[in-house]
């Protein structure tokens, strides 16, 4: 297909991924290590973004407690990072029990000496969580605002559980990963550090590309049917709880990745992973990046969040207001957030009214409908 | 109550805080038959609608349907035995294409396993050539549905309802807000379904309902006022008390 025949706004969706691609590739080379480290961070965000995109841009479930997952990924990863780097501490087990005079490791640390089994924990774990809370919520057909009520005071439950186990899980202090040990080589150290992002550059592909086979086809469409007319899918015969459970549970498993990765490169897992400001936040990434678009939460997580090393940077303590003037924005100017408005022909109007572009004439049939103009 | 009954309200008694919306409503439905349901605002017709299709749980009374409960049934099990429902102001999924609407209509099974592992099957996707020729929407597969005029609307949900291959098909007002000659194919379409497919509905217009030329069962204040055809309800006393009116000669 020539590059003449495709549609503008295609042609401004490729070449962001044509961006997004080239500055991963070339990231390593051109940022110093500090730099890498925090766009590695940062692209892990976007996986959980992508999760908050299914469930709210596809199936309208605000869900303000996407933080319990994001947490739940994270502790399992340090857990298994802290038990497999323990042998030199007291009793073989992670340091900081013996602040506390525990000397017996709790049980549930166990299974999380088995690197296999992390590797599915980190995952399966908030998914199955996820999956219970959902189906308890969906089940009593609770929607739209209660909805998200619930699910933040769920994280504040967790929040303040997690903050008062100190002899379970280091309570607030959270657990450190940057000093232990993975395949030989300190988590914390650069060539580690260059490995995670790698792995987490091809990982936000990889889910990209999970999260478009979820929602393109009939069960995507479900889903949008669910968002926009959920009582009508139900009297044609489907059984929206089992829908909304199964995306709130893969949004879950999403996040359980996205706050592993994050973990990894951050140096430490605590409760301040599940405030509530922050679960907001990924609200808002995907608010400005686009709801519905999937590449836009990727986005919006990305550049948000750089944007906000960059400005606190430079003037500290104005990041707040930036952000929230940001999301003001996008709700009273780009209600579709940023991809969505580039895919809703608005850079095009947007040159109309600056009598940039020429406008076309057209018919409103013919603006409807492909086929007569054939 | 007898074996050629598809479906039979017994007793139907709904009460929303002491207001009675169905009075011991008792209606049969043989297989096959289109019947046409009137009666004054607030004489429970949309209510009647909703203790079939399972939004609303009667308070007192049975729903049976080919000789099974309906009442405790959730919507969606309701659908998949064979019950399907068009609603008063179009309700399509307007941010999908009239296509995707069809095809989550005749989709079956409707799991959700079933939706992302497999294709649609050919002969489905025949019926959805089928059905959009029926309605005159072969030109309009891949608009969005959100685009169509408001009678096109009401053609594609009623398209979507006959791709659900219900036994029963219960029709909200289809004509409101068509033209005249939206009307008349409307009511052309409704009675070429009936026979193969049992067909409830509920109209305010006459000239639709006479249109139809079948049964008629008047609702009034949550109860049968009476049946029979549009001639001898137009001249039933108490139906003229209530609805009709007198006529004017």
């Amino acid at each position: 297909m020539p590059l003449s025949k495709i549609k503008f706004d295609k042609k401004i969706v490729l070449s962001l991924w044509i961006i997004l691609i080239a500055l991963i590739i070339a990231a390593p080379t051109l940022l110093p290590v500090f730099r890498l480290n925090l766009l590695g961070r940062y692209l892990s965000l976007s996986i959980v973004a992508l999760g908050v995109d299914l469930i709210w841009g596809y199936t309208g479930l605000l869900s303000l407690g996407q933080g319990i997952f994001f947490a739940l990924g994270g502790y399992c990863a340090a857990m298994y990072l802290q038990i497999t780097s323990s042998s030199e501490f007291p009793n073989n087990i992670p340091e900081f029990f013996a602040l506390y005079g525990v000397e017996k490791l709790p049980f549930f640390w166990e299974p999380f000496r088995s690197p296999v089994f992390t590797f599915f924990a980190i995952w399966i774990i908030p998914a199955l969580v996820a999956g219970l809370i959902g189906f308890l919520v969906f089940r009593n057909r609770i929607k739209g605002v209660y909805f998200s009520i619930l699910t933040q005071a769920s994280l504040l439950v967790f929040f303040n559980f997690f903050n008062g186990q100190q002899k379970l899980i280091n309570g607030t202090n959270g657990l450190k990963t940057d000093v232990t040990q993975l395949f030989g080589q300190m988590v914390g150290s650069e060539s580690m550090q260059r490995l995670f992002f790698w792995v987490t550059a091809f990982l936000v592909i990889a889910a990209w590309f999970f999260a478009k086979w979820v929602v393109k086809g009939r069960f995507g469409n479900i889903l949008i049917g669910i968002r926009d007319d959920e009582p009508r899918v139900r009297f044609t015969g489907y059984n929206p709880v089992i829908f909304k459970t199964i995306i709130f549970s893969i949004a879950g498993g999403l996040a359980g990745i996205s706050g592993a990765l994050y973990t990894v490169q951050s140096g430490i897992v605590s409760p301040q992973f599940m405030t509530v400001p922050f679960s907001i936040e990924m609200v808002i990434w995907v608010a400005v990046g686009g709801r519905g678009t999937l590449l836009g939460a990727i986005l919006g997580a990305v550049f948000i969040n750089y944007a906000k090393s960059l400005v606190s940077e430079a003037l500290p303590a104005s990041w707040m207001f930036i952000q929230g003037g940001l999301f003001i924005l996008v709700v009273t100017a780009l209600p579709e957030g940023v991809l969505g408005w580039i895919q809703g022909n608005g850079p095009r109007n947007l040159l109309q009214r600056f009598g940039l572009k020429r406008k076309i004439e057209t018919y409103p049939s013919l603006e409807i409908n492909n086929k007569e103009q054939k | 109550m007898n074996n050629k009954d598809l479906l039979n309200l017994i007793d139907i008694t709904v009460s929303f805080e002491g207001f009675l919306a169905l009075n011991e409503l008792n209606l049969n439905l043989k297989k096959g038959e289109l019947r046409a349901v009137i009666g004054p605002n607030g004489a429970g017709k949309t209510t009647f609608l909703d203790v079939i299709t399972g939004k609303v749980k009667p308070t007192k009374g049975e729903v049976l349907f080919k000789g099974k409960s309906l009442v405790g049934r959730k919507e969606h099990k309701i659908a998949r035995l064979g019950v399907g429902r068009k609603f008063q102001s179009p309700r399509i999924f307007e941010n999908l294409t009239v296509k995707e609407n069809l095809e989550i209509s005749v989709t079956t099974p409707k799991s959700p396993l079933n939706l992302i592992n497999k294709n649609i099957m050919d002969d489905q996707i025949n019926e959805i050539e089928h059905l959009m020729k029926i309605v005159n929407l072969t030109q309009k597969v891949d608009s969005k549905a959100g685009s169509l005029s408001h009678g096109q609307k009401q053609w594609l949900e009623i398209a979507m309802l006959v791709g659900q291959k219900p036994d029963l098909m219960l029709v909200d007002e289809p004509v409101a807000g068509l033209t005249d000659e939206e009307t008349d194919l409307t009511a052309d379409l409704l009675k070429s379904l009936s026979g193969e497919n049992t067909v409830v509905v509920i109209d305010h217009d006459m000239e639709f309902i006479r249109r139809l030329d079948s049964n008629v069962s008047v609702l009034n204040q949550g109860t049968v006022l009476c049946e029979g055809t549009m001639e001898s309800i137009q001249k039933d006393q108490k139906v003229i008390d209530v609805y009709l009116g007198r006529p004017e000669d």
